[in-house]
């Protein structure tokens, strides 16, 4: 089934979507009209990695509802924390193989600092804060992906300079 | 009633997706439905909510701590910790 997603007034598009997710379509959307005030583009990509081929597919569980949620507030978030044109975040939750595309990620702004800091913090807090799971399967059987205690610390960095940011 | 979810693991170790109980004014905190739960008579109860298991919860689907309210009527879900991007 297809999800249309949300796209705000304000140049913010997030989905949570089951069909296959189109790159192309993402960067396309980024750059369009933006000729006279966007100098920067960032898109980033995330794949199902085989992990030298113990992993066939991947499949994704979310909660309804709260992870669409979730990724609207953090795309607004990020939207207030830079000056950015546009802000994109697209996952795919469902069934996947071996280098499908989960997540692309993507920001537009005026400099490429202000795109790169943005598009890190987003995909940062998507990977601790969006109630998503992965499970995968391959030749050696199935099993959930356990948190990593790296993506929770790249998560708090932002965390704690938002907090500076306010002092 | 309180409705509770269970997601991921956390769903396949109880076997069960979600569940109820009744509210009630000893069940006024997350850490109290969180116990009450793990007093079910079903040992993997014990088990997959014991106090040692990090998991996290929500309230409506708002992120909560073990001290938030929960009444009549609300959701609470209980989760492992998020794996995606």
């Amino acid at each position: 089934m297809s999800v249309p997603g949300h796209l705000s007034e304000h140049g913010h598009w997030h989905r949570i979507q089951t069909e296959a997710i189109d790159c192309g379509a993402a960067q396309a959307w980024l750059s369009a009209d933006l000729v006279s005030a966007a100098g920067a583009t960032v898109l980033f990509t995330g794949q199902v990695r085989s992990e030298q081929g113990q992993v066939a597919t991947l499949s994704l569980e979310h909660y309804p509802g709260m992870s669409d949620k979730v990724l609207a507030t953090l795309v607004e978030d990020v939207a207030r924390r830079w000056p950015l044109l546009k802000v994109l975040a697209w996952h795919r939750i469902g069934d996947m193989q071996a280098g499908d595309t989960i997540v692309v990620v993507g920001v537009a702004a005026a400099h490429r600092q202000t795109a790169f800091e943005a598009c890190s913090c987003l995909m940062d807090r998507i990977k601790t804060e969006v109630p998503l799971w992965k499970k995968v399967s391959g030749p050696g059987g199935s099993g959930w992906v356990d948190a990593r205690d790296a993506d929770l610390a790249a998560a708090r960095r932002w965390h704690e300079q938002d907090g500076a940011d306010e002092r | 009633m309180i409705r509770i979810l269970f997601f991921a693991s956390l769903r396949e170790r109880l076997g069960e997706a979600e569940t109820t109980v009744a509210a009630e004014p000893a069940l006024s905190t997350v850490s109290a439905v969180r116990a009450a739960l793990a007093a079910r008579t079903d040992g993997r109860w014990a088990e997959a909510l014991s106090p040692e298991e990090r998991l996290l919860v929500a309230v409506n689907e708002v992120m909560a701590t073990p001290d938030t309210a929960v009444g009549d009527g609300d959701v609470v879900a209980f989760f492992p910790p998020v794996t995606g991007g």
